[in-house]
C-alpha cells in the first residue's frame, strides 16, 4: 500500500504520500460503480448487463490515468480528493444510465461518459501543467474579464426553459457560467489576498460593526450588481446566489470582519427580495416552494417539486434499490436538476446521506488544504473552490428537497451536463494541486523566499531529502 | 485567517446538517403522507406492475391479465365476463374494484402481508409478492344453468350448498363484461357510462345487492316461526283464520289468490299459498316472535359478508298488527335479497342449521401454498330440527302437488315455495316472481342444493308472472345441474 518508487528518499525523513491509499480507494470507487451498474441491469431485466465490465473498465482507465498524473506530478496531494470525484462521477453515470432505461430514445449516459473523459483530460492537464498554484495569482484580472465575457455571451442566445445560460452551437450546448465559477474564484482569491489588510483595518466603526470605507466598497458593490445582473438577464437565481455566497465567504475569511457579512447579507437580502417579488420566473419558484402541492389542489396534477418530494418519500430509509424507483415521473429535468431525487428514491435516506457525506468530505479536504497552505492566495483559493462545491450542493439539494426555493443548478458530478462535469474535474484538479502544495515538505530556508519556490516545485521528490524537511505543513 | 477558515467550515457543516435534517423530514417523517398523496402515481403504478392473481371456478381461472405496455402495465381480463361478473366484480385501473376483486384485493394484487414468507424482511427489500389465487365455491355447471335460465331477463339466482354454506351459483341478469372496465382511456369511461346509464342496470348485482319484496316465499319463515312458537302444533289441523281475513285494526280484507283457504291447515296454506292463514298466524306469533324468527334466518343482519357485503334484507322491527300481517306474507316493508331467500331454503333443507354463506373456499399463494381456508361455520339455528323436518314435508308437498310442480325432478326429493310479490304504489308495478327450493337425492345423507330465483319482467302480463311459471323452471335447471355434479 505504500509507494515503491525507486527514487524515494530515505524513509525516516519522508511524509507519507499516501498514493497507495488513493489507488486502493480508487479501486473501491470503480467497484462501487460497477456494482451499481450491475444492480441496474439486474433490476431492469434480471440479467447482468453484458457491457458491465467494459463500462467499468472505461471508468477504471480514467481513474488510473488520473491517478498516475497525480502520482507523478502531485505526489503529496490529498489521497481522498480523486477517489471521491471518481466515485461521484461513477454514481452519476449509473444514475443516468438507469434513467436512460426508463426514457426510451434518450441516451444521455454515453455523452456524459465522453464529457467525463474530457473532464479527466482537463484534470490531468491542470495537474501536469500547473506546477504552482501561485501562478494563477498573476492572471487575476484576465480571469475576471474572461468570466464576465463567459457570463454575458449566453444573453445573446435564445432562452432555454426560461433561463439564458446556454450557448448552443450545432446541437452542442454548454453553460459558460460553469467555467466562470472557477475564474471568479481565482479573481476573488487574488483580489482579496492583495487587499485583505486594507479591507480589514480601514473604515468606520458603527456600534460593533466595522464598516468598510467607500473606496474599497466599490468592488463589492460591483460584484453585487453583477450577481443581480446575472439574475435579471439570465434568470439564473442559483448562479447569482452562488457567486454572491462565494464572495461573502471569501471576504469574511480574508478580513474576518463581521461587518462585511452584515453588508453582504443586507445587499443579498434586498436583491433577492426585489427580484423574487418582481421577476415572475423567480417569483413562481418561491410560490412553488411555499406550497409545493398548490397545483395538485388546483387540479393540475403535481408539479416538479411535488414529484421530487414524492420520489424522496418513496425512497424512505433504505430506498427502492437501483433501477426500481419511479423518479422518471418527475419528467422534465429528471436527469439534470432533479438527479438527486433518483438517488433519494433508489438509495434511500442512507444512500443520500452517503452522497452528502462524500461532498462534505470533498469540501472538508478543500478546507483542510486551505488551513495547511501558507500563502493567502492559496488559502483563499482552496476555501473558495471548496465553498463553490458546498454552496452548489446546498442550493440544488436544498431546492429539490423543498428546503429552499428551487433554482436550476447542477449537482456536482452527478447531474447530466457536460460543462458542469468538466468544471468540477478542474475544481478537483486545482484542489489536488493546492493540497499537494500544502502537504509537501518545505525547507525552512526557502519558506521566506519569493523566487525560490518555483525551483522547489520543479523537483518535488528530489528536494525533500536534502532539505531536512519539517512537518510544519499543517495538520499532518 | 485560520480561525476564519474554521468558522467558514463550520458554516458549511451547518448547511450539511440542514440538508440532512431536511432529507430525513421528507424521506422519513413526511414519507407516509407523501406516499399516500392522491397525486402520487407510485402506488397505482406498483399495483399494476405485475399480473393480478387469478380467481378460480372449478379449479380453472375465469380471469386473466394482459400486458398493455402502458405505464399501468397489467390489465385484468375475464374469460367469461358477463357470466361471472356477479362473482368476480371488476378490477379497473380507472374505477377501482368491486365484489371479490375488491374483497380479496390484497391476495390478488399480492399486497396481503400473509403472502410474504418473511414480512419484516420484505419491508426492507421491498420485494413484491406475485398475486395469489382465490378459489371460489362456485360450480360452473350451476352458474351456467342459472345464467341461461334467466336468458337476459331481469332477475337473479343464488344457490347454496345447505350443509356447508358454499355458494354454488350467483347470477344476476342482465349482466355486463367487467373486462371492458379494466384499463384506462376513453373506451373504458364510455363503457362505464353506458353501463351506469342503462335502464336495465347491468352492473347491479341483483343476487346480493338488490332487495325485493319476497312475497309468498316468505311464508316459509312465518310458518317456521309459528311452529317454533307453538302457535301451530299440528300442521294438518285446521286453523281458525277465516277466508276473508280482515287486517287487525282496519276494515281491509286481505285478498287470497288461492281458493278454499277458509280456516285451512298450515300444510294446505303452504301448499296453495293462502295469504289469510299465514297473515293470521304471523299476527298470532306476534311482532317480537316474528322479528326474532326472521333474524335467525339472516334478516336485518347488517354484517353479512360473503366476503363482499350483502344488502340488508329487511323485516320491520316496529309496526302495527295490520302491518305485521302484511309483513308475514312478504309484503309491506319486508324485502330480501335472492341470497337471503336461498338461505331460508337452505336452513329448512339442512334441518334448521343455517350455515354461513360464503363464496371463497380458500386463498392460495402464487406457488399454491394455502394462505387461508374458509372453514364451514354455522350462522345459527334458524329453527328447531323438529320444525325443519315438518317444513321440509310442507315444501315437498308444494312441488309434488301444489303451486310448484314445475320444479319437480323424477326420483329426487325436491321442496319448494313459490312467491309473487306485489310492489309499487297501489301494487301498480309488475310483480316479481320468486321460487325458492332445495333438492336431495333419494338415499343421500344431505341435501345437494338450495336455490332462490327471482324474475322481474316488465314485459310479461301480470297473471303470467308467478313463481311456479317463470322462476321454478330455472330453479329446476339449477338443481338438476347440482345433482349431476
Amino acid at each position: 500500500m505504500t509507494a515503491t518508487k525507486a527514487d524515494s528518499p530515505p524513509p525516516e525523513l519522508r511524509l507519507p504520500k499516501r498514493r497507495g491509499v488513493e489507488l486502493s480507494l480508487l479501486v473501491c470507487a470503480v467497484l462501487i460503480s460497477l456494482f451499481g451498474y450491475v444492480a441496474v441491469g439486474l433490476a431492469h431485466n434480471d440479467a447482468v448487463p453484458p457491457d458491465a465490465v467494459r463500462h467499468s473498465a472505461g471508468l477504471g482507465l480514467l481513474a488510473l490515468v488520473a491517478h498516475l498524473a497525480v502520482r507523478l506530478r502531485a505526489p503529496y496531494a490529498d489521497p481522498l480528493l480523486l477517489p471521491i470525484a471518481v466515485l461521484l462521477n461513477g454514481i452519476g453515470l449509473v444514475l443516468l444510465h438507469r434513467l436512460d432505461l426508463a426514457t426510451p430514445g434518450e441516451r444521455d449516459a454515453p455523452a456524459q461518459l465522453v464529457w467525463s473523459t474530457l473532464g479527466v483530460a482537463l484534470f490531468i492537464a491542470v495537474v501536469v501543467l500547473l506546477r504552482d498554484h501561485r501562478v494563477l495569482q498573476r492572471y487575476a484580472y484576465l480571469s475576471v474579464v474572461a468570466a464576465l465575457l463567459l457570463m454575458t455571451v449566453p444573453i445573446f442566445f435564445p432562452a432555454v426553459n426560461g433561463a439564458r445560460i446556454w450557448i448552443r452551437i450545432d446541437g452542442l450546448s454548454f453553460q459558460p457560467g460553469e467555467f466562470a465559477k472557477i475564474l471568479l474564484a481565482v479573481f476573488f482569491a487574488a483580489y482579496l489576498a492583495a487587499n485583505h489588510s486594507a479591507l480589514a483595518y480601514t473604515g468606520r466603526r458603527i456600534w460593533k460593526l466595522q464598516l468598510p470605507t467607500g473606496r474599497v466598497l466599490g468592488p463589492i458593490v460591483a460584484i453585487w450588481l453583477l450577481s443581480v445582473l446575472v439574475l435579471v438577464l439570465e434568470r439564473d437565481l442559483g448562479t447569482s446566489l452562488l457567486f454572491f455566497g462565494l464572495f461573502v465567504i471569501l471576504l469574511y475569511v480574508a478580513t474576518g470582519r463581521t461587518g462585511w457579512i452584515a453588508v453582504g447579507l443586507l445587499l443579498a437580502g434586498v436583491g433577492a427580495f426585489a427580484v423574487g417579488w418582481l421577476e415572475p420566473h423567480v417569483h413562481s419558484r418561491v410560490e412553488d416552494w411555499l406550497d409545493p402541492f398548490a397545483s395538485i389542489e388546483a387540479g393540475e396534477g403535481p408539479d416538479q417539486l411535488a414529484q421530487s418530494l414524492f420520489a424522496f418519500a418513496a425512497g424512505g430509509m433504505f430506498g427502492t434499490g437501483l433501477g426500481l424507483g419511479r423518479s422518471v415521473l418527475i419528467g422534465f429535468a429528471a436527469k439534470s436538476d432533479f438527479i438527486l431525487a433518483t438517488a433519494g428514491e433508489e438509495l434511500g435516506l442512507i444512500g443520500l446521506t452517503a452522497i452528502f457525506m462524500l461532498y462534505a468530505l470533498l469540501v472538508a479536504r478543500g478546507y483542510r488544504a486551505g488551513l495547511a497552505l501558507r500563502d493567502p492566495f492559496g488559502r483563499l483559493l482552496a476555501v473558495g473552490l471548496a465553498s463553490i462545491v458546498a454552496l452548489q450542493v446546498f442550493v440544488i439539494a436544498g431546492g429539490v428537497t423543498g428546503l429552499i426555493p428551487l433554482t436550476g443548478m447542477a449537482m456536482p458530478f452527478l447531474a447530466q451536463g457536460g460543462s458542469s462535469v468538466v468544471t468540477n474535474w478542474v475544481i478537483v484538479a486545482l484542489l489536488i494541486r493546492l493540497s499537494d502544495s500544502a502537504r509537501r515538505p518545505r525547507p525552512e530556508a526557502v519558506e521566506t523566499g519569493v523566487i525560490a519556490p518555483t525551483t522547489v516545485i520543479a523537483g518535488p521528490a528530489r528536494d525533500t531529502g536534502s532539505s531536512g524537511g519539517t512537518t510544519t505543513g499543517g495538520e499532518r | 485567517m485560520i480561525s476564519h477558515i474554521r468558522l467558514a467550515a463550520a458554516f458549511c457543516l451547518l448547511l450539511l446538517v440542514a440538508l440532512l435534517v431536511n432529507a430525513a423530514r421528507v424521506q422519513v417523517i413526511q414519507a407516509d403522507s407523501l406516499d399516500s398523496n392522491p397525486a402520487n402515481r407510485r402506488s397505482t403504478i406498483d399495483r399494476f406492475e405485475q399480473p393480478r392473481g387469478q380467481i378460480l371456478v372449478d379449479g380453472r381461472p375465469v380471469t386473466g391479465s394482459r400486458d398493455s405496455g402502458q405505464q399501468l402495465r397489467f390489465e385484468r381480463t375475464y374469460t367469461q365476463g358477463p357470466l361471472y361478473a356477479p362473482v368476480t366484480g371488476y378490477a379497473s385501473q380507472t374505477y377501482g374494484t368491486s365484489l371479490l376483486e375488491g374483497a380479496e384485493d390484497g391476495i390478488l394484487s399480492g399486497t396481503d402481508p400473509m403472502l410474504a414468507p418473511l414480512p419484516f424482511w420484505n419491508d426492507i427489500t421491498r420485494a413484491h409478492e406475485p398475486g395469489g389465487k382465490v378459489v371460489t365455491t362456485i360450480k360452473s355447471a350451476l352458474q351456467r344453468a342459472a345464467y341461461t335460465g334467466l336468458d337476459g331477463r331481469r332477475g337473479a339466482v343464488a344457490a347454496i350448498e345447505p350443509s356447508s354454506g358454499k355458494i354454488l351459483a350467483l347470477v344476476s341478469s342482465p349482466s355486463y363484461d367487467p373486462g371492458r372496465l379494466s384499463g384506462t382511456g376513453a373506451a373504458v369511461t364510455d363503457a362505464w357510462r353506458r353501463y351506469n346509464d342503462a335502464d336495465a342496470q347491468p352492473m347491479l348485482n341483483r343476487a346480493i345487492r338488490q332487495t325485493y319484496p319476497p312475497g309468498s316465499a316468505f311464508k316459509i319463515v312465518t310458518a317456521a316461526a309459528a311452529l317454533d312458537a307453538g302457535v301451530v302444533e299440528d300442521v294438518d289441523a285446521p286453523t281458525d283464520v277465516p277466508e276473508r281475513y280482515v287486517l287487525p285494526g282496519t276494515r281491509t280484507t286481505l285478498p287470497n289468490d288461492a281458493r278454499g283457504c277458509d280456516k285451512e291447515s298450515l300444510a294446505y296454506a303452504i301448499k296453495w299459498s293462502c295469504n289469510s292463514v299465514l297473515a293470521g298466524l304471523g299476527v298470532r306469533v306476534g311482532l317480537g316472535g316474528m322479528v326474532d324468527a326472521a333474524g335467525r334466518f339472516g334478516f336485518n343482519d347488517r354484517r353479512l359478508r360473503i366476503p363482499s357485503g350483502v344488502a340488508v334484507s329487511n323485516f320491520d322491527q316496529e309496526m302495527s298488527d295490520d302491518q305485521l300481517a302484511l309483513s308475514s306474507i312478504g309484503q309491506f316493508d319486508t324485502t330480501a335479497t335472492p341470497l337471503q331467500m336461498a338461505m331460508v331454503a337452505a336452513a329448512v333443507a339442512n334441518g334448521g342449521d343455517l350455515r354461513y354463506p360464503h363464496l371463497v373456499e380458500r386463498t392460495l399463494a402464487a406457488d399454491g401454498d394455502i394462505v387461508s381456508r374458509v372453514g364451514d361455520r354455522t350462522y345459527g339455528q334458524a329453527m328447531k330440527p323438529r320444525t325443519a323436518y315438518r317444513m321440509r314435508q310442507l315444501m315437498v308437498e308444494v312441488v309434488e302437488s301444489g303451486t310448484g310442480t314445475s320444479a319437480g325432478i323424477d326420483g329426487v326429493t325436491v321442496g319448494g315455495k313459490t312467491g309473487t310479490a306485489q310492489h309499487g304504489v297501489g301494487n301498480s308495478g309488475t310483480p316479481y316472481a320468486w321460487f325458492i327450493s332445495w333438492a336431495q337425492e333419494e338415499g343421500a345423507g344431505r341435501p345437494a342444493v338450495a336455490v332462490a330465483v327471482v324474475v322481474e319482467d316488465a314485459e310479461a302480463v301480470r297473471d303470467e308472472i308467478s313463481g311456479g311459471g317463470d322462476a321454478a323452471p330455472i330453479a329446476r335447471a339449477v338443481m338438476e345441474a347440482a345433482l349431476r355434479d
